[in-house]
Formats: C-alpha cells, sequence, structure tokens
C-alpha cells in the first residue's frame, strides 16, 4: 500500500519542515514543548522510513521508491529520488540514529532547546536527501547544506574551542566538496544530464577519469575521513555536544563512504582500478597507524574520534580491494564480500560509535570532563552504565556476537583472496582496537577511585537507560544475526561489481 | 526627418516618465517644510512603481532600435530596468527611517537617486557610444553627490572626492578607448560597429580602443586592479548611499559590460577573454583575501562585492549565450543579496550609532533570533552554500566556463569562494557563538521588517525554486 506514497519525499521533508515549524513556534518557558514535538517528528519520519524496508525488494537491481519530477529545467536539474541495497539501510540508520539523539538531548541541553532540536531534524531530512538523491546537483544540494546546520550545532552547543573546530569543520569539508562540484559540471557537459545514473553508463577517457576519481575522492576523503584528510575529525568530535558527535560518527562519515560507491566506483570504475594501490594504501594506514594514535589519547572522545577514523579505513578497504580479488580469482563473490562487508562495516559503526559517544556524554554530564585520568572506578557507583559501556566497548573492538565483529570479519575475510599482507594489517586492528578501547575501559570503569568527584555520580536514569538499552539491542542483533542486512544489499552489491568490470574507456 | 526620429517614441515612455517626475518631484520639493517631506518620499516611490508597470508593459520579445538607433529598447533593457526599479524602491523604503534619524532626509537624495535611475536606464538601453556616455556620467554625477550628502563628515567628503576624481580618471579612459574605435570604424553606433570589426586591417588600435573600454567599464564594476576607490566610498558613504550604490548601478554596469563588449565586440572576444580572465582572476583573489582582514562590515562588503564582481565576469567571459544569461542570473541574485545585507546594517544602526562594525554583530542571535537567522541565509547565500541562491549563482557561471573548457579557472574560482566562505562564516559567529556585548533590543519600522524579511526569504525561495528566473535571464539573452 505504500509504494504509492512519495515515501522518501515524506522521509526527507517531515523533519526539515516540522524543524522550521519548530523555529517559528512561539517561545514558551521551559521548552517542553519543543522536546516534545522535536521527539515526535523524529519518530513520526522514523515510522515512515520503516516501509521503505518492509516493502523492499530485494531481487532487483533497479531503484525502488523512485519519484522523478522536472525542478530546475533550464538546467535539466531533476528532483529524483530513488533507493537501492546501499541506501536504504544508511536511510533507516538516519531516522533511527536521530530518535535516539532526540532523546539524548533531553535535559542535556538547557539552552535554546528549539534550535538545537530543529538544527538535528534538519539535518535528518537533509541526509536521508543525500541518501536518496539520484540527480546529482540534487544531490549536492543535500551535501552542503547539511554543512549549515552542523555548523551552527557545534558552534552554539560545542565545548571551549568550538569556533575553531566548527570553522575548521566547515571550510575542510566545503574545500572537498567544490572539487566534486567541478567534476559534476565537468559530465555535465559531457553528457548533458545531472543523472548519476547516465554518469554510470558515460564513456570517459582514462585522463578524464582519473582527474574526476581524484575530484571525488577530495570530496569523499574529507568526509569520510581517510588519512591524511582526517585532522578535522578529532576537533569537531571533541568540541561538539554529544548528539552532534553522534550524528557526525554514526551518519556524517558515512555519506563519504557513500559517496564513493555511488559516485567514484560506479562512474570512474578504470580510475578506481589504477588508482586502487593508492587507496588500499590510504586506508591501511588510517586503519593501523590511526589505530595506535588512539591508543595514546587522553580525552575519551578524541580516542573514539580516531577509533572511526581506523575503523572507517576497513571500509574503505572493503570497497577498494575488489579490483584485485577479481584480478587475482575472478570471484565474484569474493570481491562482494568486500563491498559488503564494508556497508555492514558502516551501519554497525553507526550504532556502536554513536553508543560510545553518548556513553561519554553520559559521563560528561555528571563531571564535565572528558579526561580520562579524572575517572576510575565508576563502575562502583555507576554499575549498570558500566555494564553498557563495557559492552559497547567489546563490540569497538570487534567482539564476536556483536555487529563490530561481522563487518571487520568480512573485510579481513576477503582480503584474504587479495593479499596476505592487506589481511594481516587489517587483522592488526583487532589487537590494536582492542588494546585502546579496553585500556580506556581499564582506566575510566575499573580501578580505583582517584577522583573525589566520581564518588559523586549518579547511575543512568531511565532516559539514559532507555537509549542505551535499544543500542545495546540493536548491536547485538546484528551481530548474531547480519542476514536481514546482508540480503538487502546483496543483489545491489552484485549488480555495482559487475558494472564495474566493464571498463568503460 | 522629425518623423523616423520620434518614430516608436513611445518605448522610451518609461525614461522620459521618470525625466519629468524626477523634476517635478525636485521642484515640489522646493515648497515642502521639512514635515511634510515624506511627501516627497511617497512621490518617489509612486514614480517607481508606474514605471515599472510602464516598462511592464512594454516588454515583448522584439528587438527595436529608436532614436536614429542610438537607444535600444528589447527583451533584456526591459528586465534590468524592472530590476532597477525594484532595487530603487527597496533602497529607499530601507533609508526613508535611517535618513530621518541623521537629518539628511532632504528631497536632494531622493531626486538625485530617480536622475540616477533614469541615467542606468539609458546605460541599459543604450545601443551607442552617446547615449552609453550619457547614461553613465549621468548617473555618476547623481552618485558623486550622493555621497557627499552628509557634508559635514570628513569621511564621506573624503570619499565623494576620491570617488569623483577616480570616476573622472575611468571615465576619460572608457571616452579616450571610444574614440579609438571610432577612428577605426567611422561608428558610434554599436551595431554598426559590430559589422565593421570583421573587415578592419590594422587590430593594433582595435586592440588599444578594446583595451582602454575595458579599463572604463572595470572600473564601474570595481574589478581588480581598477577597485580602489569601492571599499572607501562603501565605507565613507552614508549606509543609505551605499545601499544605492551597492545595487541597482551593478545593474546598470553589468548592462554596460553586455552593451560593449556582447553587443558592439562579440568580434573580439578571444581578445578580451582573456583581459577578463585576468581581471576576474584577481578580483576573485583580493576581494575575498583582503575582506577577511577587514573589521568594518560595509568595508567587508565592499570586498566581498569586488569577488562577486570577479564570478560575474566569468559567466560574460565564457562568450557563449548560456554564460551570458548566467552572468545576468548572478547580477539579479548579488543585488539582492546586496540589498539585504546593507538593510541589515541599517536596521541595526539607530540614531547616533552606525552598526558598520563586525563586532556589532557578535550574539545578534540572543537580540533578536528573526533577524540573526535571516543574516544567517543572506551570509551562506553570498558564501555559496546550498540551498541558497547564491549557490545557484555560483554554478551557473561556473557551468558557463566548463562548457567552453575553461576547468583550470572553474577550479581557481572555487578555491577562491572557499577563502571567501571564511568571513561570511565570521558573521554567524558572531551572531550565533558569541555573547551579546550590547543589549538593547532593535527596533524597526513594520514596513521594513517585512520587506527585510521578504527580501531574505526570497534568497532562501529562490533557492529552492530557481528556474523561473534562470529561464527568463536565458529567454531574453537569446533574444
Amino acid at each position: 500500500m505504500f509504494l504509492d506514497w512519495p515515501l522518501l519525499s515524506l522521509v526527507i521533508w517531515t523533519p526539515i519542515v516540522g524543524g522550521l515549524l519548530l523555529l517559528a513556534l512561539p517561545k514558551k518557558e521551559g521548552s517542553v514543548n519543543s522536546r516534545i514535538i522535536a521527539l515526535l517528528i523524529s519518530i513520526l519520519t522514523f515510522i515512515l522510513s520503516i516501509p521503505l524496508y518492509t516493502d523492499f525488494n530485494v531481487t532487483t537491481v533497479g531503484m525502488q521508491f523512485t519519484q522523478n519530477v522536472p525542478w530546475i529545467e533550464s538546467f535539466k536539474v531533476n528532483y529524483h529520488l530513488g533507493i537501492d541495497g546501499i541506501s536504504m539501510p544508511l536511510i533507516l540508520l538516519t531516522t533511527f540514529m536521530t530518535v535516539i539523539v532526540v532523546i539524548a538531548g533531553w535535559e542535556v541541553i538547557k539552552d535554546k532547546v528549539e534550535q538545537y532540536m530543529a538544527a538535528f531534524l534538519i539535518m535528518e531530512g537533509l541526509m536521508v536527501g543525500v541518501f536518496s538523491s539520484l540527480d546529482a546537483a540534487l544531490f549536492y544540494v543535500f551535501w552542503e547544506a547539511l554543512l549549515i546546520p552542523m555548523f551552527i550545532v557545534i558552534g552554539v552547543w560545542g565545548g571551549e574551542n568550538r569556533v575553531y573546530a566548527t570553522i575548521k569543520f566547515f571550510l575542510y569539508t566545503f574545500f572537498g566538496s567544490v572539487f566534486m562540484l567541478i567534476a559534476l559540471l565537468y559530465l555535465y557537459s559531457q553528457s548533458n544530464s545531472f543523472e548519476i545514473l547516465d554518469y554510470h553508463q558515460l564513456k570517459i577517457g582514462l585522463t578524464a577519469q582519473i582527474l574526476i576519481f581524484i575530484a571525488f575522492l577530495l570530496a569523499f576523503a574529507v568526509k569520510v575521513p581517510m588519512w591524511p584528510v582526517h585532522t578535522w575529525l578529532p576537533d569537531a568530535h571533541v568540541e561538539a555536544p554529544t548528539g552532534g558527535s553522534v550524528i557526525l560518527a554514526a551518519i556524517m562519515l558515512k555519506l563519504g563512504a557513500y559517496g564513493f560507491l555511488r559516485f567514484s566506483l560506479p562512474i570512474t570504475p578504470d580510475a578506481s582500478h589504477e588508482l586502487d594501490w593508492l587507496m588500499i594504501t590510504l586506508s591501511l594506514i588510517a586503519v593501523v597507524y590511526i589505530g595506535f594514535v588512539a591508543l595514546v589519547q587522553q580525552d575519551m572522545k578524541k580516542l573514539i574520534a580516531y577509533s572511526s577514523i581506523s575503523h572507517m579505513g576497513f571500509v574503505t578497504l572493503g570497497f577498494f580491494i575488489s579490483y584485485q580479488i577479481l584480478e587475482n580469482s575472478g570471484n565474484l563473490d569474493g570481491a562482494a564480500l568486500g563491498i559488503t562487508g564494508g556497508i555492514v562495516q558502516m551501519i554497525s559503526h553507526g550504532f556502536i560509535s554513536g553508543a560510545m559517544f553518548l556513553c561519554v556524554g553520559v559521563m560528561y554530564d555528571r563531571l564535565h570532563s572528558r579526561q580520562i585520568k579524572d575517572y576510575g572506578g565508576v563502575v562502583n557507583h555507576m554499575p549498570k552504565f558500566a555494564a553498557f559501556m563495557v559492552f559497547f566497548a567489546m563490540a569497538n573492538a570487534g567482539l564476536p556476537g556483536t555487529s563490530g565483529f561481522v563487518g571487520e570479519f568480512m573485510v579481513i575475510l576477503s582480503s584474504f583472496k587479495a593479499n596476505f599482507w592487506y589481511a594481516f594489517l587489517a587483522a592488526s586492528t583487532l589487537i590494536i582496537g582492542a588494546a585502546y578501547t579496553l585500556w580506556m575501559i581499564k582506566r575510566v570503569i575499573f580501578g580505583k577511585v582517584v577522583n573525589e568527584a566520581v564518588t559523586t555520580m549518579q547511575d543512568i536514569n531511565k532516559r539514559e537507560f532507555f537509549f542505551l538499552a535499544v543500542l545495546a539491542f540493536t548491536v547485538l542483533l546484528f551481530g548474531v544475526w547480519p542476514a536481514p542486512l546482508v540480503e538487502v544489499m546483496d543483489v545491489t552489491v552484485v549488480n555495482l561489481l559487475q558494472h564495474i568490470m566493464q571498463s568503460k574507456l | 526627418m522629425t518623423a523616423t526620429l520620434l518614430n516608436n517614441i513611445h518605448l522610451a515612455i518609461p525614461e522620459i516618465f521618470i525625466l519629468s517626475m524626477a523634476s517635478i518631484i525636485l521642484v515640489v520639493d522646493l515648497f515642502l517644510t521639512d514635515k511634510n517631506r515624506h511627501i516627497t518620499y511617497l512621490l518617489s516611490q509612486l514614480t517607481l512603481v508606474v514605471a515599472f508597470f510602464l516598462t511592464l508593459n512594454l516588454f515583448s520579445g522584439d528587438t527595436f532600435y529608436i532614436f536614429s538607433q542610438t537607444f535600444v529598447a528589447d527583451p533584456m533593457s526591459s528586465v534590468l530596468k524592472l530590476g532597477v526599479y525594484i532595487a530603487t524602491f527597496v533602497t529607499f523604503l530601507y533609508s526613508k527611517d535611517y535618513l530621518k534619524e541623521r537629518n539628511i532626509f532632504c528631497g536632494e537624495y531622493f531626486v538625485l537617486g530617480l536622475f540616477g535611475v533614469l541615467g542606468m536606464m539609458i546605460m541599459i538601453s543604450a545601443s551607442s557610444f552617446l547615449t552609453l556616455y550619457l547614461g553613465l556620467e549621468l548617473l555618476s554625477l547623481c552618485l558623486y553627490a550622493m555621497v557627499a550628502l552628509q557634508r559635514d563628515s570628513s569621511i564621506a567628503s573624503e570619499s565623494a572626492m576620491k570617488y569623483f576624481v577616480l570616476g573622472a580618471i575611468a571615465s576619460g579612459m572608457l571616452l579616450y578607448g571610444m574614440s579609438m574605435l571610432y577612428g577605426v570604424t567611422g561608428s558610434l553606433d554599436l551595431q554598426v560597429i559590430s559589422q565593421q570589426l570583421s573587415s578592419v586591417t590594422d587590430k593594433t588600435i582595435l586592440a588599444f580602443g578594446l583595451v582602454f573600454v575595458i579599463v572604463g567599464v572595470a572600473f564601474k564594476l570595481g574589478a581588480v586592479p581598477f577597485h580602489m576607490w569601492l571599499p572607501d566610498v562603501y565605507q565613507g558613504a552614508p549606509t543609505a548611499v551605499t545601499l544605492f550604490i551597492a545595487t541597482a548601478p551593478k545593474i546598470a554596469a553589468f548592462a554596460m559590460l553586455m552593451r560593449l563588449l556582447v553587443g558592439g565586440l562579440l568580434e573580439m572576444h578571444a581578445q578580451w577573454q582573456g583581459i577578463l580572465i585576468i581581471l576576474a582572476v584577481s578580483s576573485m583573489a583580493i576581494g575575498n583575501i583582503v575582506a577577511i582582514a577587514q573589521t568594518n562590515l560595509k568595508r567587508m562588503l565592499a570586498y566581498s562585492a569586488i569577488s562577486h564582481v570577479g564570478f560575474l565576469l566569468l559567466g560574460v567571459l565564457s562568450g557563449t549565450e548560456e554564460g551570458f544569461a548566467a552572468s545576468m542570473f548572478y547580477i539579479i541574485t548579488y543585488v539582492l543579496m546586496s540589498l539585504a545585507s546593507f538593510g541589515m546594517i541599517i536596521i541595526m544602526s539607530r540614531k547616533g550609532f552606525e552598526a558598520d562594525k563586525l563586532d556589532d554583530f557578535k550574539g545578534l542571535n540572543e537580540r533578536n533570533p528573526w533577524f540573526a537567522f535571516m543574516m544567517m541565509f543572506i551570509m551562506f547565500s553570498m558564501a555559496g552554500v546550498p540551498p541558497f541562491v547564491g549557490f545557484w549563482a555560483k554554478l551557473s557561471v561556473l557551468k558557463a566556463v566548463v562548457s567552453v573548457d575553461l576547468l583550470w579557472l572553474a577550479a581557481v574560482a572555487v578555491v577562491f569562494s572557499i577563502i571567501g566562505a571564511f568571513y561570511y562564516l565570521r558573521i554567524i559567529k558572531l551572531m550565533y557563538f558569541d555573547k551579546a556585548v550590547e543589549t538593547q533590543p532593535i527596533e524597526c519600522a513594520t514596513d521594513l521588517r517585512w520587506v527585510f524579511t521578504l527580501n531574505a526569504g526570497l534568497i532562501l525561495f529562490i533557492g529552492l525554486m530557481p528556474d523561473s528566473l534562470l529561464a527568463l535571464c536565458k529567454q531574453v539573452v537569446m533574444s
């Protein structure tokens, strides 16, 4: 029954319009109203997005839930939406995490609540827009517009050094994106169309492909972020309010990885093949080197930020080893395993990193410190919280049975088929990841109480228990039963691989 | 002879109307006391509204040449004139209270403004060197006088003097160039010149003439390296006058560029393309980089104007119809943004206080969230961030440049737009992230508030639905 509804449009515009309404509403004392309204809107959006999963046809390669209306005829830009097996899980992740973020910001945010909630709702709509755009100009509009609310969120509700962090965040990502814009304009001048699917069929020479690939790489690598353009992320994460960190880690980083699948690989398959050594190298540097960087962090948020970069290295590794697997064995399934693993890792990292940031947020709300040395022995005073935090830390380290294990395992497995040393280096993260996460847990949760203030910490209340429990359940669910996630993307990933195997020269 | 001269004279009715009304208002104003001065204001606004409908009524898809081919009425001129009326109307509206508070609410502002509008209209409709120059001088003289309106202010007098001297030099350059082109082609008529150009054998004089003409135009546009007057004038003039200078005359300057380079000298596109590339790149570079160092908002917006001119030139230099349409879209949307940004300064100012320092915007979100929200629209739009209209303006000129295979130029342009984004972001930072120093609430008249909201709202609305304006620009440039 939902098939005739413009569901994607509803999922995009409900939160945006709701957010704008929230801004326009008359301000009341106490502002409980805006919280409840924001929660209702975010839940409504989540409910609207559920049919995208239940009515999704897993056997077709085509775009589903499409909607195509001419928007700017002078430029041949269409309001063209549609999803496939890659974007659908990401949209659900977005709508799900927004509900969590709204709940997480409930009591914590006291200043300008309606603006805070509105920013997150608008962001939600824009992110869904990015994942569902099939028109390059529309994609770019959503992609760039997303910077505005995030810029405001970090700058207004962030920590001490927020202005530096947010301007760095904005300029960094803006810098990457504008080159993508030029690449898109070039593709437009070649194909006379802004349709992404038309670009997939366009024949492009190798030099042009490489230049386009690099332009895309600038945009997506900054967003992912890949080493060496990752430096904005720790700053942004540390200064952002908890909700901002959660959205950044859980969803915004996925935009870059999604861009590789939607743009780089299918539009410039030959350049991707030609430069896959570069991508693999950068990914492995992220996995190993950034893992070591995470080890020495004193600030919990910074540690999780670096761990995010390291985990995202897996995602890009999974995407770009496919060429070598295909060359070595011609085994489509092996390559598909890498890409599927990458996407599963994206989703799972969304839940786990979001949960980790929420855990740090819970502690920060009580002690107003993110420094590891200020804590110790938290388990003595917050036993329920400690259980959750240890669980998420285990998931972050890739413990089997949690969703963190599934994606990493798939990528490592497939990288064996490409090259033993890739697998060796990638697998080393299981050790490094465990080291930095568990070491932090040891110093923060366990041990003696060093800081007097820790004794005053109250255990989590019902609200905090609720969102941590929901996340823990999800992490566990996908850890033991990832099939529903893998099934929806299977056909799309195989189709993508068949597409990129054909040279476009 | 008279019959042919006055043929189709109705096409110039808007000009004739504005001229008569400006003269009438000048006389009427003599008999008004300060108490009744608002009659001048109302009459001026009425004049603009009537002229708007007169021009709208004359709008047709065809091109006519009248007054011995010196005056052209084509769709582009109609659209640009409509833009001028609207910009001037909003300017007068924004300025009214500002002028009253500073005791310069006098007839001269409006009469000079109307004569300036007449000058712009003549520039827009010029099809000969003579009419073009006539319109330009009429406009310039009005602007010089307006800058010096606050005659007791030394900074205003200084900038008026600077503007006058440099403007006179530029006019001289332009005339010199025109005389060379006249010498080679034997005509002042732009149409004739464009036909004659291909048969000219001695290209040296043509090239010299071209360079001098471009210098004159670049000065009026404020393109680097002929931009020196712009920051001083923007800063020194009363904000109401800056608002006027920064908006409608930009449309006229764009028309001048189009009439001269495209209407008259399209044959020499290969030559002027190179010159415009240099002007565009240096304007974007100097404008965006120097703007970062400013602490005065009016001065910052002046440098931002310089950088926007650089982007504007990108569309024209591509030499395609698509590019001209893109530039026209750019200038119209730029005027919209410029109106709103100076309007914001006027709203923030009050008696004895100019809100032209960057620091005056600190904590605006706490003092007045609505205005801060609108100002955020304007700043993001100027930075070229979607979904605001400034993004489509930048996209369309970049698209024009990419379509003629000047990819490197597009890359240079976006790099400077990133640098430019920084100082727009700083304003948003001041408004949203900093604590308010002043807590005095911002008072402004209801009509002002609504027009400003409409103005800023349009920036978002056209950003979401840019198609009709884009199509209009395309259509009028094609014909």
